[in-house]
């Protein structure tokens, strides 16, 4: 939405609730990601005039929440709303318990920007499995709605909504789905006023509606490129770039960097199988970070053999002509072999340590 | 001695005329394996590498009495594929497919509800019991055999873990991979209360990361019903909140599910914690070396 479109949203808000010039509107900055009424994403507008320029001021700007991260995201869209006298904000999420494989209700009458810290007392959150197949019992959506104070006819309306909660979950192959906030209006009204949604990545082939929804604006450009490829980076804060197969032995690698006294620049999960193709690309995407010093690889070669995966960083670090040292550490199948292809090929940037800790150590020496 | 399996186990392969399936198929029958029979819709009567290939579970069973079986078919079918499993009642499936969508999964655990059959997986590298039996992608020369139980959520951080172990000595009795998804089939728990109950098993040594509840709900267990040491190394100290880790279960949540509250409450049921992913086997190593630490 322009800010123009802003406006126009504004007077046309203005004309359904017939309130005159007492009208106001929430203008919203549209993020993959909550935390927005904090951080300044919400504003209110008394005026056409006022909605545009609010929602200017947000389109285009950089929105950091305490979701995003320090780098936070890109405003592309603004949402104009009306703006509601509410006496309380409810707060009501479905959501998956990993470890006991059931959907989950939660619901607060403590709602609102403040949730994160309500979440962290745990009597302030009524927690409703849901069975998998059959959804709420009616018993159960009794108890939701008197866990959040509801009675009569907006008692009734929560149950369907709570219903439609799960329907929704399950038909979209959800992970999550949060109404916050969920309010009750003077005109005993149940209205979802925001509401944010995560889906299962790994179900979309299921869902071509949903999958034509992704805003690429609202990812990480090297971790979009990395996805594209099959390969799996975060970026952190340090300057000592990771390339690892595997993603536990990729994480447990950011670790030992830390615990040598470095800080690494990425997470990256090469594959389990660390192929010469995948190895290259892997490089390509490490060297687009200007902070990385120095370089880190560590691969356990299973299947995919360390004579193999040598000759493909030896292959992937000419090709690209890589400047900044990297440290490799090969274990596993045919290792002799990989240190030795390493070792002969003299190559001054290259360097091979066999111990992880060791070669963590290095690799944090190299990048001060 | 080991849990789950072992020298008696005989598994199919679902997915067998894949490329992962076949090639694994043909490592996991030169570690020693009994594959029995492998099966993929519309090919019976193929046979890869000396195995039979069936269209069904049911026929693959019935004609070769296996009593496990590992998946390597893709994500998008494996729902049906574990299902048409459990209708077998085999009573061990390990799923190595990754990707499969989360609520197929909990589907899955809807339907094993009330039964016997043990699942492990998906997303993971699968179950060996060094020098008896290995079902799943993993090396089989790391291994070696021993006292000493292994339960993790990753791969090659495994055999990372586990070469370690071997080379300083410390066998394994079973090593189980749990997965890299939200939703297992078993958890730590599962794996925890096995080594407990077998005599094969001296100490136990779990390998957790972030997300989800498995190790608080390790943690619990631990701390009333596991007499043996357990040993833990949590990876993803560094890792920012909401972001997938590479694993689909491996994500800060609304705050929870860091490293360092998974450590904390690990080491106050009485784990060992180890600091450093290159200090396993030799943490472990010294630890079974004092005479006094073999109980808690």
């Amino acid at each position: 939405m322009t800010p123009d479109g802003a406006a126009a949203a504004y007077e046309s808000l203005r004309q359904q609730t017939g309130r005159g010039s007492e009208s106001a509107c929430n203008v919203k900055a549209q993020l993959h990601a909550g935390g927005r009424g904090k951080a300044g994403g919400i504003l209110v507008a008394h005026s056409a005039k006022e909605a545009a320029s609010q929602a200017a001021s947000l389109l285009g700007r950089r929105l950091v929440t305490t979701q995003t991260g320090a780098e936070g995201l890109p405003v592309s869209a603004v949402l104009c709303d009306e703006r509601i006298a509410v006496a309380n904000e409810l707060y009501v999420a479905l959501t998956l318990d990993r470890f006991r494989a059931t959907l989950m209700l939660l619901a607060s009458r403590q709602g609102g920007v403040e949730i994160e810290e309500v979440a962290a007392a745990p009597d302030a959150i009524r927690r409703e499995p849901v069975d998998f197949l059959e959804g709420f019992s009616e018993a159960s959506l009794e108890r939701i709605a008197a866990a959040l104070g509801l009675t009569g006819a907006v008692a009734e309306s929560c149950r369907q909504l709570v219903r439609a909660l799960w329907q929704l979950y399950i038909s979209s192959d959800a992970s999550l789905i949060e109404i916050n906030p969920l309010v009750v209006t003077d005109d005993q009204r149940l209205l979802a006023l925001d509401a944010k949604m995560t889906l299962d990545d790994n179900a979309l082939f299921r869902h071509e509606d949903l999958a034509r929804l992704r805003d690429e604006s609202q990812e990480h450009p090297l971790e979009l490129k990395a996805n594209r490829i099959g390969i799996s980076y975060v970026g952190l804060e340090g300057n000592i770039g990771c390339l690892v197969n595997g993603a536990g032995l990729a994480m447990a690698t950011n670790d030992i960097i830390k615990l040598a006294g470095g800080s690494p620049a990425n997470f990256l999960d090469v594959g389990g199988g660390a192929s010469v193709e995948q190895v290259t690309k892997a490089f390509d995407i490490l060297l687009a970070d200007q902070r990385v010093r120095a370089i880190l690889v560590n691969i356990f070669g299973g299947i995919m053999r360390c004579d193999w995966i040598a000759q493909g960083l030896l292959q992937a670090t000419q090709q690209l002509d890589v400047k900044v040292p990297i440290v490799v550490r090969l274990q596993g199948t045919n290792v002799e072999e990989g240190r030795r292809l390493l070792a002969d090929a003299k190559r001054l940037t290259l360097i091979s340590v066999d111990d992880l800790d060791q070669a963590a150590r290095k690799v944090v020496e190299l990048a001060r | 001695m080991s849990i789950l399996i072992g020298k008696d186990t005989r598994v199919i392969v679902q997915g067998i005329t894949g490329q992962a399936g076949a090639f694994h198929t043909e490592k996991m029958l030169e570690y020693g394996t009994a594959v029995v029979g492998g099966v993929t819709p519309g090919k019976r009567g193929a046979v890869v590498h000396g195995v039979p290939v069936f269209n069904t579970v049911k026929e693959a069973v019935d004609a070769t009495g296996a009593n496990a079986t590992v998946l390597f078919v893709p994500a998008r079918f494996a729902c049906d594929a574990i299902l048409e499993a459990v209708d077998a009642c085999l009573p061990l499936i390990v799923i190595i497919t990754e990707g499969i969508p989360t609520l197929d999964m909990v589907r899955v655990r809807r339907r094993l509800r009330g039964q016997s059959i043990r699942v492990i997986g998906p997303n993971c590298p699968g179950i060996i019991t060094p020098g008896a039996c290995k079902i799943g992608i993993m090396p089989g020369y790391i291994h070696q055999s021993g006292r000493i139980g292994v339960l993790s959520r990753s791969g090659t951080l495994t055999y990372d873990a586990v070469y370690q172990l071997t080379q300083a000595g410390v066998g394994q009795s079973t090593c189980i991979g749990m997965g890299g998804d939200p939703v297992l089939g078993s958890s730590f728990v599962d794996g925890l209360s096995l080594f407990e109950r077998d005599l094969g098993t001296d100490a136990i040594v779990l390998i957790g990361e972030i997300g989800g509840t498995e190790e608080e709900e390790a943690a619990r267990l631990i701390t009333t019903g596991v007499t043996k040491p357990v040993f833990a190394f949590i990876a993803g100290k560094l890792a920012p909140k909401e972001k997938r880790m590479g694993h689909a279960g491996a994500i800060i949540a609304g705050g929870r599910g860091t490293a360092a509250e998974k450590i904390q409450v690990l080491e106050s049921a009485g784990v060992t914690i180890i600091e450093s992913p290159a200090a396993i086997g030799s943490t472990v190593a010294s630890a079974l070396r004092k005479p006094g630490l073999a109980r808690r």
